[in-house]
């Protein structure tokens, strides 16, 4: 397995305070990894190290094979604030995910315009590239935010909260979508979620963040009652029901 | 019923100054509307006023006075924009700025005049020593904002996707503010500070929300600004009635006309397909 993405006992301080400390694991190419974690914990927090948008305060992050940079990542923010009247369609978004970055004005080509609707069809956003992308609904923005990622071809993919406002069916489809992302197209997907259920049939790595510390490994590993108790630090209890996991703080 | 003197003489620099201004505020005026700098838009040519009363106080050229006030305006707002509420740095800037210009008009001695110039412009007085600089500003005003166009919209839309992909949100920011500030500093003395903002705001508020293709609601930003300031510019020439009444009141208009527009086209209902919840 080619690590993609590794991290070394990072830590991470803000206003004077230890968010997070001796965080490390690897995401390997085509590995599903989820980081997990309850509100505060720094879930947000970690993915903007890794991002380079927060300085870490000891440890490294090493992006790419040996460290040769992990080509294009993309990102899915958290919060999507996109003002409804800003003129710019779903299409657009996912062009400028081509070459927003560019200077002057696009040049458009065939290329260019099939390589924005292979990534709205990907996403099953298709059905409203000529809407106005502040007017679509918190889930229709994620997919296509999560196209606009997608559509240089990254090799990682970070996505934060990308579940938080999807209803029951988007949930399973773009769960099934990025677990089919990281499979087919062998690209690293790390995402993080406050619910591991959902991501259970997809999910290779668990990055479970609790107390300012993690614990990682496969979810059978990580997510057991003496394991959770230990990195809480009171006593919680892991409860596997059909096939759910619910973890319930002990007494 | 128009008369054909108002294309000759000194009415042709008119023309030619008004149309260069017309594009220059219909594309920057775009990305301050989308961007939420309208107030900015607002404070950078009132507070270049005071730029350009020093100017003249010092017996230089008005626009030398009005770049550099501008320019500093907006390099203060978008270093101190970062710390402080956004809003109240313009705000704070602007009244600065008034405040010396007041200053300056009032040890000057033709300054009633020159205020009033300066604030509601000299359309018909453009002379052809003025337009090559005109010219040359607006050239460089509009390369600005074309060479920019994608990161602007990136940072407009989506500043900490922006960000995570090396365009520094800051840094547009304040590369926006020096190039509106460029772009005042050639409009003012032309069509004032007041009529500036109208036109600058009016016609991009307008083409936004007629359409939600960007490269068109740029041209269409651009080319509601030229509509307005030539039917202006004709109508004040015939009525004698102040060329700000007609720009304002074209602005408004447009804006409405937009909103209008956009009403109906939601009204019409959309295509989308809309799959139902599990
Ligand atoms: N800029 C900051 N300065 C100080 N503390 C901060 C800052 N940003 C975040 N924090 C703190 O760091 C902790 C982790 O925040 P973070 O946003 O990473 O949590 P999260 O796991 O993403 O939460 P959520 O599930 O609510 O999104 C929180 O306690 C938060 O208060
Ligand atoms: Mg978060």
């Amino acid at each position: 397995m080619f690590p993609l993405l590794q991290l070394d006992g990072v830590g991470v301080r803000l206003g004077g305070r230890q968010v997070l400390s001796d965080v490390s694991f690897t995401v390997g190419k085509g590995e599903f990894a989820a980081i997990i974690g309850p509100n505060g914990a720094g879930k947000t927090t970690l993915i903007r190290v890794i991002l380079g948008l927060r300085p870490t305060s000891a440890g490294r992050v090493i992006k790419g094979v040996n460290g040769a940079g992990a080509g294009r990542v993309g990102y899915v923010p958290q919060k999507i604030v996109i003002d409804s009247d800003i003129p710019l369609r779903a299409w657009d978004v996912v062009a400028l995910g081509l070459d927003g970055h560019k200077l002057g004005f696009p040049f458009p080509s065939r290329r260019r315009r099939e390589q924005v609707e292979q990534a709205l069809q990907d996403v099953g956003a298709l059905g409203y590239a000529d809407a106005r992308v502040g007017e679509l609904s918190g889930g229709e923005q994620q997919r296509v935010l999560i196209a606009h990622a997608l559509v240089s071809r990254p090799q990682l993919l970070l996505l934060d909260e990308p579940l938080a406002n999807l209803d029951l069916r988007s949930e399973q489809e773009i769960v099934t979508l990025l677990g089919k992302l990281a499979r087919e197209h062998e690209i690293a997907v790390l995402l993080s979620a406050h619910d591991m259920n959902p991501l259970l049939p997809v999910m290779d790595r668990i990055i479970y963040v609790a107390n300012g510390k993690v614990a990682t490994g496969s979810t059978d590993e990580v997510v057991t009652s003496e394991g959770l108790t230990r990195l809480y630090g009171h006593p919680v209890d892991v409860l596997r029901v059909r096939g759910r996991v619910v973890v319930v703080a002990g007494d | 019923m128009f008369s054909s003197l108002m294309f000759t003489g000194l009415m042709a620099n008119t023309w030619i100054a008004a149309t260069i201004v017309a594009v220059i505020a219909g594309m920057t005026g775009f990305f301050a509307v989308l961007r939420g700098e309208a107030f900015a838009a607002h404070a950078i040519p009132n507070g270049a006023f005071a730029g350009a009363a020093g100017a003249s106080l010092l017996g230089v050229n008005v626009i030398w006075g009005l770049a550099v006030v501008a320019i500093a305006s907006a390099l203060g707002i978008g270093a101190l924009g970062s710390k402080a509420r956004h809003d109240v740095v313009t705000a704070l800037t602007l009244v600065l700025m008034l405040g010396l210009g007041a200053l300056f008009v009032s040890i000057s001695n033709q300054y009633a005049q020159q205020a009033y110039s300066l604030l509601f412009g000299e359309v018909f007085g453009v002379s052809s020593a003025d337009v090559p600089l005109i010219a040359v500003l607006g050239v460089l005003a509009l390369a600005g904002i074309g060479l920019a166009f994608r990161p602007l919209m990136l940072t407009s839309a989506m500043p900490e996707v922006a960000e995570a992909r090396g365009v520094s949100v800051r840094g547009m920011e304040i590369y926006f503010l020096v190039v509106m500030a460029l772009a005042t500093s050639m409009t003012v003395p032309v069509v004032g500070a007041l009529l500036l903002f109208s036109l600058m705001i009016g016609p991009a508020a307008a083409a936004r929300s007629i359409t939600a293709r960007p490269g068109l609601a740029l041209a269409l930003s651009v080319a509601i600004a030229l509509i307005t300031v030539w039917l202006s510019i004709a109508l004040s020439y015939q009525t004698n009635w102040p060329l700000g009444f007609f720009v304002g009141v074209g602005g408004a208009l447009f804006y409405l006309a937009g909103l209008a527009a956009r009403g109906l086209a939601g009204l019409g209902g959309g295509t989308r397909r809309v799959h139902p919840a599990a």
